[in-house]
């Protein structure tokens, strides 16, 4: 099984080096990588990371399609959604390299990085590792290069028009069409609700058991619509460890915690320097505000409703001041 | 020997919730909107419609379900999650849709009972998500307390009191 790229991109890589990886480039961008490490060049720098975190940063950059605003592979590198196009950069949004103008970026229509990265993805990923799973879920994504994982990288990513167990919608998981009760999510009631139907409203009298949907999940910080009304998305997920990238949202983000805990470090979106710590349990709701960013650290695989509004125009309403970068003012 | 570890899963209730903690820095604690739905709905009038998330138009409210509720209904879907206790959602589907506008947001309050054919009812548990559907009058009905996340736009019957329900010193 190959990965699907459009015919009309042209990926620019190299031919493996002696790990066995290919090499990459993206405008004045280059990336590499050998058995432990992936290194990203641009004309006034360079920076490295681990293997894993990169990888594990990049597939959730190709499956979100570079998702709302800012993706932070860590401090240094990352990328900007503009909805067409994608800033790639380093060091933007990092003080020092700012104040030593030793940050970059280049701009690039999102069909040319999306199909860069999935190549990059698929060519860095070996058999057996899975970016989206947990650390003690997966096997190891060091050494020379071995195999692929494919199905994993290319996952069905979620997104109910309606709400999942609609029929004609997306279908609750089961252990039949492949998603077992995760391990640590073994105590969770498998009950599903009692749905009594009147003929001929079988597509609007629904229910599911979201909790058990979301025991059954096999990732981990991918947030997947299960409900939609109009622009307002209920995106649950699964965490557990540290979520791999630092997201700079481009509008106001809801946490609502369902179960368990998680710790949020909360930073100045643009300065990356500290703000708040929010510890989030359940029944807890907060709001991330459009101008910071925020990691999270899982210490067991919890149940997080990620809540977004989707409306396009809120980007240009956030940066021209129309709106206030905090969800009430109160 | 290595110690098996047997996982438990932390889910709150009305009755059981531990409040997380939020910690400021350098910042607004107003900007966080920091609440916790059972602390609202321990405070809250049966059925009382409370933001605890506001997105634009868009709103979270978390509703204590006791008792049975008045009818609404609504130009758009909307989705409760039941997030502790049991609660019988039941659903006529109305005879005159013009009771609510095409693009009416948010949901209206009914008078009495509903004019229209029985769509059905179900019975939702903790972690159960049930579908509001669009011009469908709906009803809940809850034996003991329990508490609704109700994902919707905001109407003139949400309650917002978020000096009260908010952390606002850091």
């Amino acid at each position: 099984m190959a990965v699907e790229t459009a015919p009309e991109v042209q990926v620019e890589s190299s031919e493996p080096n002696e790990h066995g990886y290919r090499t990459f480039r993206l405008g004045e961008f280059e990336f590499s990588r050998n058995e432990y490490f992936a290194y990203v060049r641009w004309p006034t720098g360079s920076h490295v990371m681990s293997a894993d975190s990169f990888l594990k940063a990049l597939q959730r950059d190709v499956a979100w399609d570079f998702f709302y605003g800012i993706v932070n592979f860590d401090g240094v590198v990352g990328t900007v959604n503009h909805y067409g196009t994608v800033d790639l950069f380093a060091g933007r949004y990092n003080d020092s390299y700012r104040k030593a103008e030793l940050d970059h970026l280049d701009n690039f229509a999102t069909p040319l990085i999306r199909e860069t990265f999935k190549a990059m993805l698929d060519d860095w990923t070996n058999e057996g590792f899975d970016p989206f799973a947990s650390p003690t879920e997966t096997g190891s994504a060091f050494g020379v290069k071995r195999g692929d994982n494919r199905k994993a990288i290319t996952r069905h990513r979620v997104t109910a028009k309606r709400m999942v167990g609609v029929p004609g919608d997306e279908q609750i998981r089961t252990d039949k069409n492949g998603f077992p009760v995760n391990r640590h999510f073994l105590d969770v009631p498998q009950d599903e609700p009692e749905v009594h139907a009147e003929p001929g409203f079988e597509k609007d009298v629904a229910a599911f058991n979201l909790f058990a949907y979301l025991s059954r999940s096999d990732v981990t910080w991918n947030p997947s619509v299960v409900s939609a009304c109009k622009y307002s998305l209920a995106c649950p997920t699964t965490e557990e460890y540290i979520l791999p990238i630092i997201h700079g949202n481009d509008r106001v983000e809801w946490f609502v915690q369902l179960s368990d805990e998680i710790w949020w470090n909360v930073e100045d979106r643009d300065t990356g320097s500290a703000r708040a710590t929010v510890v989030m349990r359940p029944g807890d709701v907060a709001s991330m505000p459009a101008d910071i960013r925020h990691q999270g650290y899982a210490p067991k695989r919890s149940m997080l409703l990620v809540w977004e509004n989707g409306n396009p125009d809120l980007p240009e309403m956030l940066s021209s001041g129309k709106l206030p970068p905090f969800a009430v003012d109160f | 020997m290595v110690a098996l570890t047997r996982y438990v899963t932390k889910f709150g209730s009305l009755d059981q919730y531990e409040k997380g903690t939020l910690e400021i820095i350098d910042d607004d604690p107003k900007h966080y909107t920091y609440s916790n739905m059972y602390e609202v709905a321990s405070i809250s009038k049966p059925y009382e419609k409370v933001a605890v998330g506001k997105n634009m138009e868009y709103v979270l409210e978390v509703l204590r379900a006791e008792g049975a509720s008045g009818w609404r209904t609504s130009g758009h879907d909307e989705f409760a999650i039941v997030m502790d206790g049991e609660v019988e959602v039941r659903l006529v589907k109305l005879d005159d849709p013009s009771v609510v506008a095409p693009d009416q947001k948010g949901s209206i309050a009914l008078s009495g009972e509903p004019q229209g054919k029985k769509m059905g009812y179900v019975k939702a548990r903790k972690g159960h998500m049930v579908l509001l559907p669009t011009g469908a009058a709906y009803q809940f009905h809850a034996d003991k307390p329990g508490v609704i996340l109700l994902q919707t736009i905001e109407s003139r019957d949400t309650v917002y009191k978020w000096a009260e329900i908010c952390q606002t010193i850091p």
